[in-house]
């Protein structure tokens, strides 16, 4: 296994060092779930729960690389008036310290500004300080525009490793990655679920040669599967669905911001508590840490 | 037609645009079409050919239409893809897929729906070819079409109702997708039209033309030339792409794509709803489902609620090489509105003794509004007969207007 404190590929140094000591957490939201000032207060709690990066989700009328919970906040943040615009005041208005990555869907990246193509999206994510894109339908193939653009701009691009995802394939997307590289625990689409797939360890054995950190996402949902995912080595877990749920079921019950915030702090504290526990495990095989 | 676009795309068209857990399951079927579809490898194609003429029932006809020839004062030939096996030209497409899906190992199909004629024709192949089938099918759609989704459950298949958005067609294909995404090992996804990704568009348009391919050889034997004009209707485009692919090269042949106008091409962008189907004609260029195409949206890229009389037409994209033609200039992308579909559809009822698909009856009401333009001889694809639309017919007839329409108010709430 590479040294992960040497992440020669990040183009984004914020997003490099965020992996650079210890497990990374990165949770995701999407931005206005379910309205835009709740949304910030949430994405707070998030930090001040241990995030080490925030995905930040712009959402898009066609989700497809999204389960149930997911699409359901997607409706919410756009009934609640979010947009490509609104977005970057967003994380403008965000008083967080930690590095932001964008998730969201190819079609809104190239239809933003006067000219069609990636480019104008990338240099306004840029002025706002955003770190890098996770672009879920937007494979290795196509990706040389945004590719560009994320370097003239200086920021990561993160593709998204499957299971089912080998030799060549492998290959050409660790060649393009940088900051870090979303490993998909398990088949199918993004949702929290009760156990943790063998899945995982298959895929990180795949990319143990590789200098990038794993970040293993889809279906984390309690801190003791973050605990058995960063035992097994990952250097980072992604966890949505399990936070959504707690906005979700926020909107639906009418609770205060306040107490939704609060539990939001308290789910994000157990994961990252988990993932610490998990690194403490593996320190004996880990070098130089 | 003979073009195979190797790389998938159409000019800036096309591509992959699905997320990584899909792209093996892609370049698994792109190597799948190539061989066994391009190539004939083990038979495929004989296989195919002549499962479509026995389970089928090819070659349709292409019949002299003689009283709208007389109502036009020029030759009007109709290609009878309702008369293929489930009343549309659907079952081409599906009976190929199933097929392939069989020849690669594959051991359970899904398939979305919109108006339930891909759904009713993907059930069927499964039926026939002993393969375990679900159906992700809208449920404004569901409410729209119930005898397709009886249909769907007496041939064995699983109709699975999807609830997000309005509905219909666009959110089918997106669920179907994470299906395909979840069980994509041992799973095929049957997409229903010209849409998706490479290589779907072109692998659905070769399973389609043999639609032009019979026409072309019908229309010479009848006329001894070839027609002046190819009319079909366009939704996602596979009875287009179908009805074109084997006339593209002949240039004096105009092709005429038509698209439902539905109430209105005006677009409420605050709403998010476009009330028409109309993406070749109005569409911008971005990406949905997999390819780069012409799609409804609003200027920030998200997409819209298309609308559509006609629950077959309602998309808010339309296959990508499709959109190629229209930039080419190649096909002419036109359309025709809610009402003018619904006249045609009863003109041709009863001028011809055909009940026509809604969709079908789109590509009929623009021959109504422009046959000067359209020369001597001219073919009008049926893609499908109109039994499943019944209902719909009887409820949008009775808030119109309707010269040719008969009385059907006894028949208003259902049969």
């Amino acid at each position: 296994m590479g040294d992960e404190s040497e992440n020669t590929t990040a183009a984004n140094p914020e997003l490099a060092a965020a992996f650079a000591d210890g497990p990374a957490f990165v949770p995701y939201l999407a931005a206005g779930d379910p309205d835009y000032e709740s949304s910030l207060q949430y994405v707070e709690a998030l930090e001040r729960g241990g995030a080490d990066v925030i995905e930040l989700g712009l959402p898009f009328s066609e989700p497809i690389a999204e389960g149930p919970t997911i699409q359901s906040a997607v409706v919410r943040a756009l009934e609640g008036g979010m947009t490509p615009d609104r977005f970057f005041e967003f994380v403008e208005d965000l008083a967080v310290d930690v590095p932001l990555v964008c998730m969201t869907y190819y079609n809104l990246i190239y239809q933003y500004g006067d000219e069609p193509g990636p480019r104008p999206f990338v240099e306004r994510a840029a002025e706002v300080g955003l770190s890098g894109f996770v672009v879920p339908d937007l494979p290795a193939e196509e990706a040389d525009p945004l590719r560009e653009a994320c370097d003239e701009f200086g920021l990561d691009l993160v593709f998204i490793v499957a299971p089912t995802t080998r030799g060549e394939r492998l290959e050409r997307i660790m060649s393009q990655v940088s900051g870090y590289v979303y490993v998909q625990a398990r088949l199918g689409v993004t949702g929290a679920q009760d156990d943790v797939s063998g899945q995982t360890e298959q895929s990180l054995d795949r990319l143990a040669d590789y200098d990038v950190p794993k970040a293993v996402g889809f279906g984390i949902k309690t801190g003791e599967h973050a605990e058995r995912i960063v035992a097994g080595g990952a250097d980072g877990i992604i966890v949505g669905s399990a936070l959504v749920d707690i906005v979700a079921d926020g909107a639906k019950d009418g609770e205060s911001a306040d107490a939704v915030a609060e539990r939001l702090e308290s789910k994000a504290r157990e994961l990252k508590q988990g993932a610490l526990r998990g690194y403490d495990q593996r320190v004996p095989q880990a070098e130089g840490k | 037609m003979t073009q195979t676009y190797a790389d998938g795309k159409f000019g800036e068209y096309g591509g992959q645009y699905v997320p990584e857990a899909l792209m093996p399951a892609i370049e698994e079927l792109t190597d799948a079409y190539q061989r066994y579809v391009l190539e004939n490898e083990d038979g495929f194609m004989d296989d195919f050919r002549a499962r479509l003429r026995d389970f089928g029932g090819r070659p349709t006809p292409t019949q002299y239409a003689e009283r709208l020839s007389e109502r036009y004062d020029r030759e009007v030939y109709l290609k009878r893809e309702d008369l293929l096996h489930g009343g549309a030209h659907k079952l081409n497409n599906a009976l190929g897929q199933v097929l392939l899906a069989k020849y690669m190992g594959k051991e359970r199909i899904v398939a979305e729906t919109g108006a339930g004629q891909h759904g009713t024709a993907t059930a069927m192949a499964a039926a026939h070819l002993d393969m375990p089938c679900e159906i992700y099918m809208g449920e404004t759609d569901i409410n729209r079409q119930r005898p397709n989704v009886f249909r769907m459950r007496l041939n064995g298949s699983e109709v699975n109702p999807v609830t997000t958005g309005r509905g219909t067609l666009k959110e089918a294909i997106s669920e179907t997708m994470r299906d395909w995404a979840t069980n994509v090992e041992d799973t095929h996804y049957v997409i229903g039209s010209v849409v998706g990704p490479h290589p779907f568009p072109a692998m659905v348009r070769d399973f389609q033309a043999v639609i032009s391919e019979e026409a072309r050889r019908q229309v010479r034997e009848k006329t001894g030339g070839l027609p002046d004009s190819v009319l079909a209707c366009a939704g996602g485009g596979s009875n287009t792409m179908g009805a074109f692919a084997n006339f593209v090269d002949d240039e004096g042949v105009g092709l005429y794509a038509v698209e439902a106008g539905g109430s209105s091409l005006d677009v409420d962008e605050e709403a998010g709803v476009a009330p028409n189907s109309a993406s070749l004609s109005t569409g911008e260029e971005g990406v949905l489902h997999g390819a780069r195409t012409k799609i409804l949206q609003d200027t920030d890229g998200q997409i819209m609620e298309s609308h559509s009389v006609s629950a077959g037409l309602d998309y808010a994209g339309v296959g990508p090489e499709l959109a190629r033609l229209v930039d080419d200039g190649r096909v002419n992308a036109v359309n025709v509105d809610d009402d003018g579909a619904l006249e045609a559809f009863h003109r041709l009822s009863q001028l011809e003794g055909i009940i026509p698909a809604l969709e079908s009856a789109h590509a009929f009401g623009y021959l109504e509004e422009n046959y000067d333009d359209l020369g001597d001889v001219v073919l009008v694809n049926v893609s499908g007969r109109g039994d499943k639309d019944l209902e719909t017919v009887i409820e949008e007839t009775e808030k119109r207007d309707i010269d040719a329409a008969p009385s059907l108010a006894e028949f208003s709430g259902g049969f």
